[in-house]
């Protein structure tokens, strides 16, 4: 189904009837959209789901992070948005002294982290107590736009199990647009690669899902 | 330079110049426009929000808007020494002040948002459609904005008020008068004059250079449906 695309600026709803949600602004008794992308207005809040632009950071969201730089007590970690991310040595699952992080995550170290808080100034904490919170030491790791991630995984999922039946590979999708990859088969993992590009550049299509499946030989 | 109320290129009085507008044509910029405005080749490209470096320039309140305005060497006819001038530092700082008009800048604190402008071509009216594209490039980049900025320039040639001027007509005409406005609200984000014009005239100019930024702005956003049209979601 087709649905309104606005732009900055564009007339979205009555402020006197919704509330203004994300990405969304009020002026006078009028809802603003304040970026490109497409209006979902579902319930009380008017939102606009954006189809381009950086990774903004959610709580609960699972990322993959690179390791930047390493203080005394905690680590600051490139997660790929507009500002890095803070991890304490009280959100890993080690016991690490003071003056010792690095004995445990090293500058270029590539982790799982799920995002704890982000308050108003953005400060972002993220931590590696969660379920699928790993420190990654094989396989790879791809870059697509964030705006793209739920295409690559899509309706429960449907995407992602696609990938991973036909390809054998684990894959991870960071919400922040990086997507980690493991396989035993060099060919199987190409194939994969361009599958996720395709996804990528033909992410406002439909019946994506099926032309993926036949491309991987399903 | 006018003959029977029509201009040196054949154009009416409150006639613009044709214009292609293409949003997203970079990859590895997060959102991009190029266009093509009269003789103007204008590519745009739009970085960020990021943080901003080194770390003394960021504002712990809102995000700085940071406009890079450059010609090519080749974009004049005569070889353009590259690198940044009065003149384009002038108007690199009047850009970011205007766009910086319409952005949400307090909801990025610390980062600062990238803007690059390059004339790869010139022809009268570079800084318009630096605007015009950058506007384009920072919505194709997802930057949360009260408008879609716009901008378009009026002038006074052999006493005729004119819109968007040709190189021949800035040159030799009477005045040139840029101005950016946020189309919803019609407030002004720059203005800036050269040459003389009576109150009147002024007035007059305003208003024609308001009615060929309402025209450019629905090209714009042509250009930005253009991009999206095919866009569905399951």
């Amino acid at each position: 189904m087709m649905r309104k695309i606005v732009l900055p600026g564009s007339v979205v709803g009555d402020a006197k009837e919704k509330l203004p949600g994300r990405g969304v602004f009020k002026e006078g008794d009028k809802l603003y959209a304040s970026r490109l992308g497409i209006v979902s207005d579902k319930g009380r809040y008017v939102n606009i789901i954006p189809l381009s632009g950086v990774y903004d950071p959610n709580i609960g969201d699972n990322v993959i992070g690179v390791v930047q730089e390493a203080f005394k007590n905690a680590w600051l970690i490139d997660i790929n948005a507009p500002y890095p991310a803070f991890l304490g040595v009280d959100n890993v699952p080690w016991r690490v002294d003071y003056g010792e992080t690095t004995k445990y995550l090293k500058i270029g170290d590539v982790l799982i982290v799920s995002i704890v808080s982000v308050d108003e100034a953005r400060n972002i904490d993220v931590s590696m107590k969660c379920k699928a919170c790993r420190k990654i030491d094989e396989g790879l790791i791809i870059d697509i736009q964030p705006s793209k991630v739920p295409r690559v995984i899509g309706k429960n999922s449907s995407m992602l199990s696609v990938l991973k039946k036909y390809t054998g590979c684990w894959i991870f999708v960071g919400q922040n647009g990086r997507i980690w990859i493991k396989g035993k088969d060099e060919e199987k993992i190409k194939l994969l690669i361009k599958a996720i590009r395709k996804i990528e550049k033909e992410a406002h299509t439909t019946g994506l899902t099926e032309r993926i499946t036949k491309m991987l030989g399903g | 330079m006018m003959k029977d109320g029509i201009r040196i290129d054949g154009r009416k009085p409150d006639e613009l110049r044709p214009i292609k507008i293409e949003a997203g044509v970079l990859y590895r910029a997060d959102g991009s426009c190029y266009l093509e405005w009269g003789g103007n080749k204008i590519m745009a490209a739009v970085y960020g929000p990021r943080e901003a470096m080194p770390r003394h320039i960021q504002d712990p309140t809102k995000a700085i808007v940071n406009a890079r305005y450059n010609m090519v060497p080749f974009s004049v006819e005569d070889r353009k020494r590259p690198g940044p001038d009065r003149r384009s530092v002038e108007i690199s700082k009047v850009t970011s002040e205007a766009l910086e008009g319409v952005i949400f800048t307090e909801l990025f604190p610390r980062a600062t948002i990238d803007v690059c402008i390059e004339v790869l071509d010139a022809e009268a009216g570079t800084r318009c459609a630096g605007i015009t594209a950058a506007a384009v490039a920072l919505a194709d980049a997802g930057i949360p904005m009260r408008d879609l900025p716009v901008a378009c320039a009026a002038g006074k040639v052999d006493g005729t008020v004119v819109l968007d001027l040709t190189s021949d007509e800035d040159k030799e005409g009477d005045a040139d008068l840029p101005i950016a406005i946020a189309p919803r609200t019609e407030e002004i984000l720059l203005m800036q004059m050269d040459g003389h014009m009576t109150p009147a005239e002024f007035d007059e100019a305003v208003e024609l250079a308001i009615k060929g930024c309402r025209e450019v702005s629905k090209l714009q956003r042509e250009a930005l449906m253009n991009k999206y049209k095919t866009f569905e979601v399951e």
